[in-house]
């Protein structure tokens, strides 16, 4: 199933307007997301249900308004210890742990909650930024 | 993903077409520590020009396949790098880490 994500996300930031490698940066993301979540909430359990919500957002910037893609990833698995999800030095080589980092890397904003019960991840990437609007 | 072998002398060759992900980079973890750890091929390489996708797992793999080639004392090599492959390596920071050529020719010169 991972493989029909990735094509539907891929043509959802194509259709957006991302730029060819922000596209590939947003399936990565989603993907090792899912990943994870297969893997650690759900134990790795595949049949599990992940709930995924996809929002074209305005959102500040660096102090500027930005046009944004907004994927909220929700499970009912094992709660995941925030303290866990801190990647790893990339200098270690050795198999593992790359999957948060990929995340890291390739969105501009990646959140992890706990709420009623659920794990929610929250990721956000700009499509463009826009200056603010005088005397706004 | 898709894995076909073809043996050259004393290298192995892997074609890989596919997705490598969560669900089939355990196959090829096994056939590269198969041909490394149970075999001992002197070069093993991986042609990776089809590969259409590949997450944190395949690195995973890969990793795992260059740790048993240094073991050994045999070469993992790469080649056929798209895109999608170069920047996973390089996210990974693992470009360098790896022996990487362009073409086949390269990989398998003696």
């Amino acid at each position: 199933m991972l493989c029909v994500v990735r094509n539907a996300v891929g043509e959802l930031t194509a259709k957006l307007g991302f730029s060819e490698p922000d596209c590939r940066a947003v399936v990565r993301a989603v993907d090792e997301a899912l990943t994870n979540i297969i893997r650690h909430a759900y134990l790795g359990e595949q049949e599990q249900p992940i709930e995924a919500s996809f929002h074209r957002i305005d959102a500040p910037k660096d102090g500027q308004s930005g046009d944004a893609l907004e994927i909220v990833l929700e499970d009912n698995g094992v709660t995941a210890n925030p303290e866990k999800m801190c990647g790893r030095a990339l200098e270690d080589v050795r198999p593992g742990g790359l999957g948060l980092h990929f995340i890291r890397e390739c969105m501009d904003t990646v959140e992890f909650s706990r709420n009623n019960g659920r794990n929610q991840l929250r990721l956000v990437k700009f499509l463009h930024v826009q200056a603010p609007k005088k005397g706004a | 993903m898709q894995i076909a072998a073809r043996h050259l002398d004393k290298t192995t060759i892997f074609d890989i077409s596919g997705d490598i992900d969560l669900a089939t980079s355990p196959q090829l973890r096994k056939a590269l520590l198969r041909e490394l750890r149970e075999l001992k091929m002197p070069r093993v390489v991986l042609n990776l020009g089809a590969v259409r996708y590949i997450d944190s797992s395949g690195v995973a793999s890969l990793v795992e396949g260059l740790k048993a080639s240094r073991d050994v004392g045999s070469r993992l090599i790469l080649f056929g790098l798209n895109k999608t492959v170069r920047e996973v390596l390089q996210l990974s920071k693992l470009v360098r880490i790896f022996e990487i050529y362009e073409n086949e020719a390269q990989s398998v010169a003696p």
